[in-house]
């Protein structure tokens, strides 16, 4: 079986800095696999490889990436645009400004699903209404009037959401979801991203910086730290025996309900100091083998 | 499912509603001078009490009706060859509105679309545009609209054309730069990221955002459009030399200010009102228009 994605040794520099150093990464068809880092790991960045929008300033220095067995990187825009939305869609950050401001939901999702599918405006509607009702929003019909100001964050959400779904894609990029919104709302978004990749049979990749989150519903996960793959394996296997140091020091460090605050411990400025001077004997002997 | 789009018709009208409130006096006083001024010209052959041509030399120089001397045929008075002054204020709108509606359409279309140009490709494109508006821009816009209509000649299509050419500039460099910061928001990331191509993202996502600004932008531009052709046809190079043009009523007018100030000072009320209440309206269009403010 072909893998849905498939990123090998990708280096991705902006200007001199390098930010992905040679990660690796499977993910399987209807897998939900937890990418785990801190700020600056560069986990928004493998993300944003994968969509083809890394920032203008940002070059690939080599490795490839793969989405069912087609290059990505080798692409031409136009073919890229096919993917993009239909076969691979994201789940972006923010909810309160991915939305167009001045279109009303029902457009937005219609204008997908008319690019895409080729639904004449009418049916592009009904269809929206539909996958509404999917997120659990009441009164579908209404929404679709709506502006996006005029509803909570946790439906807008729950539109990308339903946006990122809509064409039955193989692999959804969920950057950071539930980052922006209320704890009471992310569970539920949690769960309907649960919901919706096993009705839709999507492999997900779920980028985060909350082990909880990966804890709920990841299968696997993989640990990412200056631009380094530091860990990877099933999520239950990960967090029971973590054999990285810089993952048991992770691990240390996300509060938990059933113990005291007092316990947890800051990852040690040591060990990342130490990270970091690896990753940058990594940045030489590459410029080094460079000819 | 049709009305799936529009929503509930109540909430349609309430939206309506609220989008009026929003506008406030702004909006209404404006719509009505704007309609005032659209409507008399429109009407002009209706309401007009006199031919705008018809001379009387017997009767020129005549005060305004209500003053000493007045003739109370001719409400407004007569100029300096005997013609009706309401007549022709009635009809010099007709040139006004023609002249502010064609012009400023013209250079808003012409210069949004060369500033979405410039704003979402960018680079030598962006550079290529961006130095012509500088280069444009550093001519006093009034003379070389004179400059253009003396050397195109007069008529109606040469001053529409004179204030396109100089005026597509103040469209082009604000949507330029409105283009670029709308492409750099998060909504304009996630359209790509569901494979529009670069059209449509303008087209679909970019232009409607930028419909509050152009709306407020086309009402003034309309007011600059009134005030150029009155200058140009104060110093003769307008519509051709019969037509009766708010300029040109000012230019008459100049000659005999001392014995009959009014002549002068009635089409100088018409720009003013005129002026004011395309401004306003653009004011309060962009208020109601924009639905982030919709609260």
């Amino acid at each position: 079986m072909t893998a849905t994605l498939s990123v090998r040794d990708l280096c991705v520099a902006i200007g001199a800095v390098n930010v992905l150093r040679g990660v690796s990464l499977e993910v399987e068809p209807g897998e939900v696999r937890g990418l785990v880092g801190e700020s600056g790991a560069g986990k928004s960045m493998l993300g944003r490889a994968v969509l083809g929008l890394l920032p203008a300033n940002a070059t690939i220095t080599s490795g490839s990436i793969a989405f069912e067995g087609r290059d990505l990187l080798g692409l031409r825009d136009a073919e890229r645009r096919k993917l993009l939305g239909r076969r691979i869609a994201l789940i972006p950050q923010d909810p309160m400004t991915s939305l167009n401001p001045v279109k009303r939901v029902g457009a937005q999702i219609s204008v997908l699903l008319r690019h895409h599918l080729g639904l004449s405006k009418r049916a592009a509607l009904a269809r929206a209404a539909e996958l509404l009702a999917e997120v659990a929003i009441r009164e579908p019909a209404r929404v679709l009037g709506l502006y996006p100001h005029e509803i909570s964050g946790g439906m807008r959400q729950r539109v990308l959401i339903a946006m990122a779904f809509a064409c039955d894609p193989g692999l959804v990029i969920a950057d950071e979801p539930t980052t922006a919104l209320d704890v009471t709302v992310q569970r539920q978004v949690l769960q309907l991203v649960e919901r919706l990749r096993r009705s839709h049979g999507a492999a997900v990749l779920f980028v985060t910086h909350d082990l909880g989150v990966v804890a709920k519903i990841c299968r696997t996960m993989t640990v990412l730290h200056a631009g380094r793959v530091l860990e990877e394996g099933e999520t239950a296997d990960v967090l029971a025996r973590p054999r990285h140091p810089y993952t048991r020091a992770l691990l240390a460090a996300t509060p938990r309900a059933d113990r005291p605050a007092e316990a947890l411990r800051p990852v040690p400025p040591a060990l990342i100091e130490q990270l970091w001077s690896e990753a940058r004997r990594l940045d030489r002997v590459s410029a080094a083998g460079q000819p | 499912m049709a009305d799936l789009a529009l929503g509930h018709p109540a909430a349609r009208r309430q939206r309506w509603l609220a989008a009026v409130r929003r506008g406030g006096p702004r909006l209404w006083i404006g719509a009505a001078l704007v309609g005032m001024l659209v409507l008399v010209a429109l009407l002009a052959p209706w309401i007009a009490p006199h031919d705008p041509l018809e001379q009387d030399l017997m009767s020129a120089q005549l005060p305004p009706s209500w003053m000493t001397g007045g003739d109370p045929a001719y409400l407004l008075g007569t100029d300096s060859l005997g013609r009706c002054v309401l007549s022709r204020l009635i009809y010099s709108a007709r040139t006004a509105v023609a002249v502010a509606l064609i012009a400023a359409t013209l250079a808003a279309a012409i210069g949004t679309t060369l500033g979405l140009f410039a704003g979402s490709f960018g680079g030598f494109l962006d550079q290529l545009i961006s130095r012509l508006i500088d280069v444009w821009m550093a001519f006093p816009p009034v003379l070389l609209s004179i400059v253009l209509a003396a050397v195109i000649g007069a008529g109606l299509t040469s001053v529409i054309a004179a204030i396109v050419v100089v005026d597509w500039t103040r469209f082009a460099r604000v949507v330029r730069a409105e283009t670029m910061v709308q492409l750099a928001r998060d909504y304009a990331a996630a359209a790509r990221v569901i494979g529009l191509t670069p059209g449509k993202i303008l087209r679909l996502e970019i232009l409607p955002n930028l419909v509050p600004l152009l709306v407020t932008l086309l009402a003034v531009e309309m007011g600059i459009a009134i005030l150029v052709e009155v200058i140009l046809s104060f110093v003769g190079i307008s519509v051709s030399g019969d037509t009766p043009t708010w300029g040109g009523m000012i230019a008459e007018g100049r000659q005999i200010v001392y014995q009959a100030p009014w002549i002068m000072a009635l089409p100088i009320g018409c720009i003013i009102v005129s002026v004011i209440g395309l401004n306003l309206l653009g004011d309060g269009l962009r208020l109601s228009l924009d639905p982030v403010q919709r609260q």
